[in-house]
This record gives C-alpha cells, sequence and structure tokens, in this order.
C-alpha cells in the first residue's frame, strides 16, 4: 500500500527527540483475542522520553489493542501478545502484571474515563497513589494536580459519576499522575466532548509534558487535534501501521490530509470516489 | 398497656435480634458481591464450616481423622486436650483467611472476565463441595458450640419490665450480645472500607475492575482481602447461630434467610443489610404475631419472600443498594 515509502515511513522519532532516550519500544507485535482473533498484525513503535507520540487510526484499527497489549490490561479481556517484544527501559514487560508497570512509571488512562463512579474525585485521585509507598509525598502531589485541573478541586467532595464528561476526563488523568508515572498512555482523551473541551484537555496534556517531563502516547481518532499536540505519529490501519512521521510532516501529507484531515489538494471530492479510492488501496496493502 | 401491645412490643424485640442474625449472614453476599460482582452461593456452607472448624478445634479434635484412620489404620481422635475459645477463634480466623486465598487461587483467578452466571454456577459448585470438605475434617455430627457467650433470659429487662408495665419481657442474653458484636463488627467494616487505603481500593474494584487494575491495583489481592472478610463475618453468624441452635448442617440453610433480606436491603450496602435484616426479622416476627393464628401459623417460611418480592416490584435497588448512575 505503500506509495510512496520513503516518504511516509519516517525514522521512528521526531528530529527534536532523535537524541533523547527511547522509553517504550514496541517491536512487531500481534496480539489474538481469545485465541482466535487477530488484531494486530505486527505493530512496532518508539516513544521517547519527553515527546507527545500520537497512534492515529480509524474505529477498529487497533489503537486501544496496542495501548493495552503496552500496560497489560489485554489479559482481563482475553487477548495476548503471541508475537514481538515490548520493552520498557530496556526491560521486557510484556508479561507483568499491570501493577508492576505502574510501580515503573507506565500509566494507561483508559477510553471513556472509566473513573469510579461511586467515589468522590478526591478519592479517585488517591487509587492513583495506590502503588506509593512515599506517603508524605501525595499531599502535596494532590495539591500539584488539582492546580493543573482547578475544576477537580471545586468537584473534590461530589461523586465522580455525577460529574461532567470533560471534568471525568480530567478526573481520570488527574488520577494517573497522582502514581507519578514517567510515561502516560492516553487513550481517546477527546471522545465525547465539546471542541472546546477538547481544546482544553490537550492544553493541559501539553504543559504536563513541557513543565512536569511526563512522556505521552496518545491514542486519537481525532487526527488534526493530536497531530497538532503531538511531535510525532503512527497511523495505524486494520492492525498494522502504515505511516509514521513527524507530526508536521504528516499533517502535510497529501495522504493524511485526504483520508484523515477531510482536506484535499483538488478541493473536496464526493464521498463515493473516497470510499472506492480507499478499498481499492487496502486491496493492494 | 393492654396486654396485646405488650406481647406485640415483646414480639417485636425478639425479631429485632433475629434480624441482627439474618443481618451477619446478609454481610458477608453484600461484601463479595459489591466487590466482585459474585452472587456467593456458598455463604451458608462458610458459616457452617467456620462454626464447626471452630468447634473442632475448640475440642482439640484431628482434623480429618476418619481418613487419616482409614488409610493408616490408625486410632485417632483428639489431640488430648482442649483450646481456649479465644485462640481457637483466631485460628478458626486463620483458616478462614486461607480457605479464602485457596478460592481465589484455585477457582476464580481462572474465571476473570467470565460472564456472572458462570461465576455462580462455580460458587454454587463450591458450596457442595465445601460442605462434603467439612464433613469429612470434622465429621457430621451435631455439636454444641459455647465459646462463653451469656445465655438464657436477661434477668434485668425482665424484671425492669416487669417492675413498669407489669409483664415482664423474655430477651435472650445470646441475642443480645449478637446484637452488640454485630454492631461492632459492621462499624469497623464501615469505617475500613471508607478511610483505609485498602478499603478504597476494594470500593474502586468494586465501581471498575478495568481501571482499578489499570491504576495497578492488584485484583486478586482485594479478592482475597473480600473472601476473608466474608469468611471472618461467615465465622461471626457461625458462632451466633451455632450457640443458639447447635452446629449442624442446617445452619447452611440460613443462606436462604439472607437472600429476602438482600433483596430489601440492596445488594450492594452494608447498612442495607443491616437494616433489611431488621425489617425481615420484626416483620415476620409480627406477621406471625398478628395475621400466624388466623391462617394456621408457619408464616414465617414464606412472609420474608413475599416482602422481598413486593421490593422487587416497586423498587428493584433495595432501600440502599447503589443508585445506578446513569448520566444522560
Amino acid at each position: 500500500m505503500l506509495d510512496q515509502p520513503a516518504e511516509v515511513h519516517g525514522e521512528g522519532v521526531a528530529p527534536e527527540f532523535r537524541d533523547a532516550e527511547v522509553l517504550l519500544e514496541v517491536n512487531n507485535i500481534e496480539v489474538i483475542y481469545n485465541h482466535v482473533i487477530l488484531v494486530l498484525k505486527g505493530v512496532s513503535l518508539a516513544v521517547p522520553k519527553g515527546g507527545i507520540t500520537a497512534l492515529l487510526g480509524g474505529n477498529g484499527a487497533g489503537k486501544t489493542t496496542t495501548l493495552k497489549a503496552i500496560s497489560n490490561l489485554l489479559h482481563s479481556e482475553r487477548g495476548e501478545v503471541t508475537k514481538g517484544t515490548i520493552r520498557y527501559r530496556g526491560e521486557r514487560v510484556q508479561d507483568l502484571n499491570p501493577s508492576a508497570l505502574v510501580e515503573r512509571g507506565v500509566i494507561q488512562v483508559m477510553e471513556g474515563r472509566h473513573c469510579f463512579e461511586h467515589l468522590t474525585v478526591e478519592e479517585n485521585l488517591l487509587t492513583g497513589s495506590y502503588t506509593r509507598t512515599d506517603r508524605g509525598q501525595i499531599d502535596a502531589d494532590l495539591e500539584k494536580v488539582y492546580t493543573y485541573f482547578p475544576r477537580l478541586k471545586e468537584r473534590r467532595k461530589s461523586q465522580a459519576g455525577y460529574t461532567s464528561g470533560g471534568e471525568q476526563q480530567m478526573c481520570a488523568i488527574g488520577r494517573a499522575l497522582m502514581s507519578k508515572p514517567e510515561t502516560i498512555l492516553l487513550d481517546e482523551p477527546s471522545m465525547g466532548l465539546a471542541p472546546q473541551l477538547v481544546e482544553e484537555i490537550f492544553g493541559i496534556v501539553k504543559s504536563l509534558n513541557e513543565q512536569e517531563g511526563v512522556s505521552f502516547l496518545l491514542a486519537e481518532q481525532n487526527t488534526n487535534v493530536a497531530l497538532r499536540f503531538a511531535h510525532y505519529g503512527y497511523i495505524l490501519e486494520s492492525g498494522r501501521v502504515v505511516m509514521d512521521g513527524p507530526a508536521h510532516d504528516l499533517r502535510e501529507n497529501p495522504d493524511v490530509k485526504e483520508f484523515y484531515l477531510g482536506m484535499s489538494d483538488e478541493g473536496r471530492k464526493s464521498f463515493r470516489d473516497v470510499r472506492s479510492y480507499r478499498r481499492r488501496k487496502r486491496w493492494l496493502s | 398497656m393492654p396486654d396485646q401491645l405488650l406481647f406485640a412490643a415483646e414480639v417485636s424485640i425478639n425479631g429485632l435480634m433475629t434480624g441482627v442474625m439474618y443481618a451477619l449472614v446478609a454481610l458477608g453476599f453484600v461484601l463479595i458481591y459489591k466487590a466482585s460482582g459474585i452472587f456467593n452461593y456458598a455463604q451458608g456452607v462458610m458459616a457452617l464450616f467456620a462454626a464447626m472448624t471452630l468447634v473442632g478445634i475448640q475440642e482439640g479434635r484431628v482434623p480429618f481423622a476418619h481418613l487419616i484412620n482409614s488409610i493408616t489404620g490408625a486410632h485417632v481422635s483428639t489431640v488430648g486436650f482442649e483450646i481456649p475459645a479465644i485462640l481457637a477463634i483466631l485460628l478458626t480466623v486463620a483458616v478462614m483467611v486461607g480457605f479464602a486465598w485457596l478460592v481465589q487461587k484455585v477457582v476464580f483467578k481462572h474465571l476473570v472476565g467470565q460472564e456472572p452466571i458462570i461465576l455462580f454456577m462455580a460458587t454454587i459448585g463450591l458450596a457442595y463441595f465445601l460442605e462434603g470438605v467439612s464433613d469429612l475434617m470434622w465429621g457430621s455430627e451435631i455439636r454444641t458450640l459455647d465459646v462463653g457467650l451469656p445465655q438464657g433470659i436477661n434477668d434485668a429487662i425482665d424484671q425492669g419490665t416487669f417492675n413498669a408495665f407489669g409483664y415482664g419481657f423474655f430477651i435472650d442474653n445470646l441475642d443480645i450480645a449478637a446484637a452488640i458484636i454485630a454492631a461492632i463488627l459492621v462499624a469497623v467494616l464501615i469505617a475500613f472500607s471508607q478511610y483505609t487505603k485498602q478499603g478504597r481500593a476494594m470500593r474502586a474494584v468494586a465501581d471498575d475492575h478495568q481501571a482499578a487494575l489499570s491504576v495497578g491495583i492488584s485484583l486478586n489481592y482485594v479478592w482475597v482481602l473480600v473472601w476473608s472478610l466474608a469468611g471472618i463475618v461467615a465465622l461471626v453468624a457461625g458462632i451466633m447461630w451455632g450457640s443458639k441452635s447447635g452446629v449442624q448442617f442446617s445452619l447452611s440453610l440460613i443462606a436462604l434467610k439472607a437472600l429476602p433480606v438482600l433483596m430489601l436491603g440492596g445488594f450492594t450496602s452494608i447498612p442495607g443489610a443491616i437494616v433489611g435484616g431488621l425489617i425481615i426479622g420484626v416483620g415476620e416476627a409480627l406477621f406471625e404475631f398478628a395475621v400466624g393464628p388466623l391462617i394456621g401459623g408457619a408464616t414465617e417460611n414464606w412472609f420474608a419472600y413475599v416482602l422481598a418480592l413486593a421490593f422487587l416490584v416497586f423498587r428493584p435497588q433495595g432501600l440502599f443498594g447503589e443508585r445506578i448512575i446513569e448520566r444522560v
């Protein structure tokens, strides 16, 4: 499917992070659910320290599965990594349980928020510190989370289930922050939120990245927003990485423009043409 | 005060005391259901097993004596000395924790992510297996359990009410002790789940398994914890019922009395289990007192279920069950 291989496959890391340490390295993994359903067919990616790496693609492309394979939440859904390796700081991590990964600084914020509905916002945040042993620092970190998310402070005593979608997303990110992570796997933070809120949340992600030095691996359908905030992007289609490159290059790429950003050099195309073009493209791949 | 009213008052108070016993059993169900979504059919058998173990240890019996004898040809039955009640209780708690660990390790660890009905069937299997194990371990004879709880009529209440109303209430000391112990147990459980890190983790797991996993909470650990707590609650219930009516197979049937309590109080609420138990206890005692004679008695077998049915129709989550939070 690669019309111009030289152009669409980048070096796996954005130019400004070329010298940065690679924290997370996913090498050609294959994931099978229930022993029969092949969902990932060889996905490779790298997350450099201090970067925001975006994982893009449509529904069912395998973004969430990739993140869950890394954080090891696949097991409880009867999925398993059958081929390839996942390394964090050089250590093979695919056989560790999720709590061991959280202790190593990798935490996932799941798609659809998944706050603990019957716990208050503050209790939700505190569950994030479950694996930590430095009790004295936890209160200070709670205050820090509140400075990034002032709204959460206002709602700290409300049950999380009764807060708005945006607040729940903030609560989920704040909860992950409470584990003092080095890398956050952020799944679809824009889901179901108004554009203004999406901007707000991505803005916070950006400042967490810049000020706290947290690295992000971000799975997102909203290609436009994701490529504006990320440094590097991978595009997934049917369980394969079909394209990757620095965010800036991806935004300028004509295919990405046409299929993911809805723009085209030749002006607007009819929906029918696009569909047939995509189908032909898939056959060739 | 008219006699009828005095009788009714006495019946209600005794009903309350019985209700406390129901509540204790229901509590075990709530703990496990809340944290893992498993309806633990084996809760009643756990109470039986705990009571059998307690009596066995107290009397200094050798577990699996029959099995050992028939295999090795030896004749062991007791270790030759009795063990003080408090030590026996502690040992039994250890056995229940071990049981919780084993159940998690051998059964439920492998059933993560399965349908609730499969988990439920597993607990049915567990119930009958555990029943067999307790027979094998301690034999099937009826035993009396005495851990030193006060028994018999409370003279102070009898005298006091006699002086006040001219009619002495019959309240059993054992029931009063049960009520006090249950109150303490519930207070401790609530404090644990509200104010400790592990309690918070327990509630988090109850809300969302996946999210709990994602923040690094070990589901296995939390489940062993709740099964242990349920085991301890079963032990307390076993002690109360065992002291009252002896340790025997029918002890495991008290679980059936806990079902209407759960429907009334809600499957997910600790206070609900208590209030539900009290309502069922008083309700069935008063109903038997007022209506029983008219229709030939034995109403306590079914009254609780009728009450529970009415609740299912009008308030399916029970009195205190967690409101299903649904955002619109």
